[in-house]
């Protein structure tokens, strides 16, 4: 670090990463207590443990690959230069720069900021299969789409030098679809071959409700989320670099923060979009849903995710009735896919996150019509066509094909899904009945312990 | 065309302003801002008395003590 401008931004820059990384953490909190509050009690433990151990799962493989991935394939696509060793050799799990190093304080926050997006992608997709999924069929999953999947999607998306923002004017500043459209593809990818829940659907086709066993739960946790949300949002940023820095278009000497794609926003604008989008989306799930508490809360979500692709550029009007918009398209379209291909999407993850991400894709495109993706020459500018070539690749290519691949080798091995025996009776029988005599041992030891009157 | 009125970022941020979409129409943005949340509360007042008024009607005696009971 030459010169104290330079370290102090260095330092502030390390810090500010630091900073979301805490703040994302919250999220996975959030996912753990919305899925067990929305598991029936018998399943509690297992459903736990099954978010839990994706933490160290995805931060190992992300780690060891991961992070080399999304600064390996940015041109990992045929006809765009392919992979390119020499961009990654600092990413590699064998670089000094993948250690304590006084020359690289950025590598490790960075690293981690990107390592919770993962968490993120895999925890989406825990919630949609809970009750009826082996963990360790999970946990396959986990890491598929956690260290693979989407951070193939974000060397592709979601980097400067990524191809699908310079051919296709790609624009995705706050993941609507590398993160949340991918992760509502897979998702569905899994659950398509999973099967329902039993007793999901009545004998006609029905539908029927399976209601949270602790709603209070389930609420406080999208509470949660949206917490960690903030996070994300900030992490999503450069917070402060030079134009000599950039090295693109960008003139004069004017420090500014940028997204992803390093093109200017602020702070200040995605907290007034974020709020606005959040606000949007409650609303509008409050009237479509009639005030019911899970769709109301999911759809906060809903309304950020869907106005995420461009919340660093919206006017806060324009992310409010983004948010808005997209929350009755992903409510209507939740239950249709329910009812006409009988797909049992426990938590909604799907409608929230996949069809909301796809949706929030293709509004930008129009929304931001010919604004550039990119402070760089020669980079296609944002357009409807570009986007919803993205929105597919996102869903389709990159979340629904694989996750259906694997689920069906899975399936054919006979290891996705648990036996109809232990979800009748639930996963946690074996240590419920573990606890009791835990607990009838050890009170009838104290009891024997009493003085004698 | 650029809705942002930025076709590229050729630009000194100094000299940059607004950079939102259909900068000029903060008016109509406001006035469509303001329908929104009045629709809104016209829409949830009307949801919310038909919903009580078939809640004062549906009162099964047992299911009222129940709840009662339950505190």
């Amino acid at each position: 670090m030459d010169g104290n401008l330079n370290a102090l931004t260095t330092v502030f820059t390390e810090f500010y990463y630091w900073v979301t990384v805490v703040f994302m953490f919250l999220i996975h909190v959030g996912f753990c207590l919305y899925e067990v509050g929305a598991s029936r009690r018998k399943n509690h433990m297992h459903t736990l443990m099954k978010n839990i151990m994706i933490i160290p799962l995805v931060t190992v493989t992300f780690f060891l690959f991961g992070w080399w991935i999304y600064w390996a394939f940015p041109n990992a696509f045929p006809g765009m230069g392919g992979i390119s060793l020499e961009a990654a050799t600092a990413y590699t799990p064998w670089s000094e720069n993948m250690g304590t190093n006084m020359d690289d304080r950025i590598t490790g926050v960075f690293w981690a900021a990107f390592l919770l997006f993962s968490w993120t992608a895999a925890s989406i997709v825990s919630g949609a299969v809970i009750e009826r999924i082996r963990s360790s069929a999970l946990w396959m999953h986990a890491v598929a789409i956690g260290s693979f999947f989407w951070i193939v999607d974000a060397a592709w998306g979601w980097h400067w030098d990524g191809w699908m923002v310079k051919v296709l004017g790609y624009h995705d500043a706050y993941a609507s679809g590398v993160i949340h459209a991918i992760a509502g593809g897979y998702a569905l990818g899994v659950i398509v071959v999973l099967g329902p829940r039993i007793g999901k659907f009545a004998a006609d086709g029905t539908p029927r409700d399976i209601p949270p066993h602790n709603s209070w739960m389930l609420a406080v946790g999208i509470l949660l989320i949206y917490t960690g949300f903030w996070g994300f949002y900030a992490a999503c940023n450069v917070p402060l670099i030079s134009p000599e820095v950039i090295d693109g278009q960008i003139i004069g000497t004017t420090w500014t923060a940028t997204n992803i794609y390093l093109a200017p926003t602020s702070l200040s604008a995605i907290t007034f979009n974020f709020l606005m989008s959040l606000s949007g989306g409650l609303m509008a799930a409050y009237v479509v849903s009639k005030g019911d508490a899970f769709w109301t809360l999911s759809g906060g979500l809903a309304g950020i995710i869907t106005a995420s692709a461009g919340n660093d550029l919206y006017h806060p009007i324009q992310a409010m009735i983004i948010g808005a918009v997209g929350v009755v398209i992903v409510y209507k379209l939740h239950y249709y896919v329910e009812r006409k291909f009988k797909i049992d999407d426990a938590v909604g993850a799907v409608a929230v996150h996949g069809y909301a991400g796809v949706v929030g894709l293709i509004i930008a495109g129009f929304v931001l019509w010919g604004a550039p993706s990119s402070p760089f020459e020669g980079y296609a500018a944002v357009n409807p066509l570009g986007q919803i070539i993205g929105a597919l690749i996102m869903f389709g290519l990159l979340g629904f094909l694989p996750a259906y691949i694997i689920s069906k080798i899975q399936s054919s091995m006979g290891i996705l899904r648990i036996p109809l025996e232990v979800e009748i009776q639930g996963l946690d029988l074996g240590e419920q009945h573990t606890y009791e005599t835990a607990i009838a041992d050890i009170n009838a030891a104290t009891k024997a312990a009493m003085p004698a009157e | 065309m650029s809705t942002i009125g930025y076709k590229d970022w050729a630009v000194d941020m100094a000299d940059v302003g607004a950079i939102y979409p259909f900068q000029g129409w903060e008016v109509a943005m406001t006035v469509v801002g303001v329908a929104f949340w009045i629709g809104w509360h016209i829409i949830q007042f009307r949801s919310e008395s038909a919903e009580l008024e078939a809640a004062r009607k549906s009162g099964d005696p047992e299911a009222i003590k129940k709840a009662i009971d339950r505190y």
